[in-house]
């Protein structure tokens, strides 16, 4: 847990003479940056992988660490609404304002999964771009990449070649482990598993994992026993139920105890979990556990 | 894939076998070859054909994806403009009238609760981006006998660091004060709020912030405004009417601790403020009105302490505040403006604060405690009216308040309080409050 913690306080470290301030807002687009833009960029990283991306205060730090940011590197969809636009609009910054080049939402880039037909509150709270749990499918970061990259550029072009090489070396070894990642994954194709929280349908699309059922009757609210009895009744085929390491272990431990299958905890992004440094362990680490919850 | 080879080899087989039969050189062997090789010539044309299509389908499926931008960027302009309204409510078990103020304070004639059923905080609130350099917000209170008014209606933009606010707000000073009514932790603002600020302090006026480039939280700001809010007296001449100075300092302590600690200035001039007549005191029964005209100086420290284990707000959290303010009034009292009419100096300084704690113990569900204490303090009286006015009531007026919440949801919040009122003296009250506070609408942002 020490260890955990160390690492999770060097990531909210900073370089000193860097050109470009960037501020993230999960970790998974801070460890992307690293290896997009190395020691050119000094990184903030706003949240931790233990805390619930949803629900994070809008706290002076964080006020203070986005006033002098030159870009703002978000997954958007929705995922930060109940903090983000406080932050960006105390930091008193025009540079990374909603529109800015200093204003990067991943979401953008990606194919968003699970967009809503219909917006209604008594569906829970529903991301209108739809889910925003897009880091779970390793093949996302390939766009996402592209475009973070080009705005790199577009923001420090002194620094043009460095970036572009950058990218092609991360392109390349991106790739290379996208296709190991997928070959130790193969036994998960068609696997059925129970979600915590309605987070991995990018992940279950990229594995071919199938979700039975989710333990919140609604995305964002939680579990209640009477549901959980529920879906209990409809699991007896589901291999492990997973969880994002942020959220409460109960509501997993309870069905997994009860319908005999494996609980899994997920990192979801760099820093769940003590093996994941970067986001190749990222995955490296997401795949093993899933491959132990078959087991 | 699969089955398109299997035809094919199960073809070949057939055919390559009835080749072989047909050994005699026979007119209806020689008819059924033909036959057989049209057959032949027409399924190869056809599993050509599915070749092509499939190769075409798999083609298709492995283009990229072209990335759809999202349909809206994850700001508030979502939903242009963001609406949001919210309901509440009350139901207040009281044993003593709300109207009388807290002993020692009759200028402040509001205690921010109610009794029986009343609509409590219902508000629409309406904002937007104006342009790349404005953002507008206005917020309309419902309320409760009917009417409607505007809480707030202000202009905000910003750069580098400063950010200036025009219109209609509430004032930045303390940490409470800019808080609207539907995330407060407890019903009512605790007694220092009621006494000294009729609960919010909204001011018509500018407002500009400064917010250091540092990595430690420091803001410094100052509004100049009308002195239309308590214990403003909202004149309507040229100039100023009220100014506010503060500060702010905040960080995190690890990824556990959060804090943010401040101090305020507040200063405005009363003319003709009146005290309505209403009994402060038991005897004193019907009173008599008071005109107070003078200036009014009021200095505040305030911070707030955030815990949750790893940083994880959502599943349990424990937020600490106090704040402390401290008033100087110096100027002419007029005793009993309808009868006796006497005018002489009047000075006094009034402080109160509030330590409240709430520990979220599980997802959904919250528990608070709250401390209030007054001191109304001992006035100078003036000779004339030495034998009219109270100047030491010998009494500090002070409250608990317990309450527990329950959240369904993000928008949703019922809320029980009970409360020990000693803030009026000979008046002990017992109070029972339950709410509700429910939201629709975008999906607000909150501040810390």
């Amino acid at each position: 847990m020490n260890k955990f913690l160390f690492l999770t306080l060097l990531f909210f470290s900073t370089a000193s003479h860097a050109a470009l301030n960037v501020f993230a807002c999960e970790p998974e687009w801070a460890a992307l940056t690293r290896l997009l833009a190395g020691d050119k960029a000094s990184l903030y990283t706003a949240t931790s992988a233990l805390q619930d991306p949803h629900r994070v205060e809008a706290r002076p730090s964080l006020i203070a660490r986005a006033r002098r940011a030159d870009l703002l590197i978000c997954t958007g969809a929705g995922l930060e609404t109940a903090w983000l636009p406080v932050i960006v609009r105390e930091s008193g910054n025009a540079a990374i304002r909603p529109g800015s080049n200093g204003y990067f939402e991943a979401a953008r880039y990606v194919q968003m999964l699970e967009i809503p037909t219909r917006l209604d509150r008594s569906d829970g709270d529903v991301h209108a771009a739809g889910n925003p749990h897009i880091q779970t499918d390793a093949r996302n970061f390939l766009p996402v990449a592209d475009a973070l990259s080009q705005r790199l550029i577009l923001l420090d072009p002194a620094n043009t070649g460095y970036y572009r090489q950058q990218l092609a070396t991360f392109n390349q070894q991106w790739r290379d482990a996208i296709a190991k990642w997928e070959k130790q994954a193969a036994p998960l194709k068609g696997i059925s598993i129970v979600a915590q929280h309605r987070g991995f349908p990018y992940l279950n699309n990229w594995l071919g994992l199938k979700q039975v059922a989710e333990l919140e009757a609604r995305p964002g609210m939680e579990p209640s026993a009477a549901h959980l009895s529920r879906v209990l009744n409809e699991l007896q085929q589901a291999k492990m139920v997973l969880r994002a390491a942020y959220q409460d272990e109960r509501p997993s431990a309870w069905i997994a105890e009860r319908a005999r299958i494996n609980a899994v905890v997920l990192p979801y992004t760099v820093g769940g979990t003590s093996q994941t440094i970067d986001l190749f362990g990222l995955f490296d680490d997401t795949i093993a556990r899933l491959l132990t919850g078959i087991k | 894939m699969f089955k398109k080879t299997y035809l094919s080899a199960a073809l070949t087989v057939l055919l390559s076998h009835s080749f072989a039969a047909s050994a005699a050189n026979d007119p209806d062997l020689q008819a059924i070859r033909e036959q057989i090789q049209q057959l032949k010539q027409s399924y190869e044309q056809r599993i050509t054909q599915l070749e092509q299509r499939l190769a075409q389908a798999e083609a298709d499926s492995r283009v990229p994806v072209q990335a759809q931008p999202a349909a809206q960027a994850a700001s508030e302009s979502a939903f242009n403009p963001a609406i949001l309204l919210v309901l509440g409510g009350t139901y207040g078990q009281l044993q003593q009238n709300p109207d009388v103020p807290a002993t020692g304070f009759a200028m402040s004639a509001h205690p921010g609760h109610s009794q029986g059923f009343n609509l409590g905080e219902s508000e629409l609130s309406i904002a937007a981006n104006i342009d790349p350099d404005y953002r507008g917000v206005a917020t309309l209170a419902l309320a409760s006998t009917g009417g409607v008014s505007v809480e707030n209606a202000f202009v905000q933009t910003s750069a580098n660091g400063l950010k200036l606010k025009f219109g209609r707000y509430f004032s930045g000073l303390g940490y409470l004060n800019e808080q609207h009514a539907h995330i407060w932790d407890f019903v009512d603002q605790p007694l220092v709020y009621a006494s000294l600020w009729n609960n919010q302090l909204g001011e018509d006026g500018v407002q500009i912030k400064w917010l250091a480039p540092t990595d430690t939280f420091i803001e410094v700001g100052a509004e100049l405004g009308r002195g239309r809010g308590f214990p403003g007296t909202d004149r309507v001449k040229n100039g100023i009417g009220s100014g506010v100075l503060f500060a702010h300092i905040g960080d995190d302590l690890g990824v556990e601790h959060s804090w943010r600690a401040g101090v305020s200035l507040h200063q405005t001039r009363r003319v003709d403020a009146i005290s309505t007549a209403i009994a402060d005191l038991p005897g004193t029964l019907g009173g008599v009105s008071n005109s107070f005209s003078g200036d009014s100086r009021t200095a505040g420290m305030d911070f707030v302490w955030k815990y949750s284990p790893d940083g994880n707000s959502r599943n349990s959290y424990v937020k600490v505040q106090g704040e402390y303010f401290r008033r100087r009034e110096s100027g002419l009292l007029t005793y009993d403006t309808a009868v006796a009419s006497i005018t002489d100096s009047y000075s006094v300084t009034q402080s109160g604060w509030y330590l409240q704690g709430v520990y979220q113990f599980m997802p959904h569900w919250r528990s608070g405690l709250r401390y209030d204490r007054l001191d109304p303090g001992i006035a100078s009286v003036g000779a004339l009216n030495a034998g009219n006015i109270i100047s030491n009531y010998g009494f500090q007026p002070t409250r608990t308040s317990l309450m527990l919440d329950y959240s369904p949801s993000e928008f949703s919040r019922l809320r029980l309080q009970m409360a020990r009122d000693h803030s009026r003296q000979g008046l002990p009250d017992h109070q029972f409050f339950v709410q509700y506070i429910m939201s629709l609408g975008a999906h607000g942002a909150h501040s810390y």
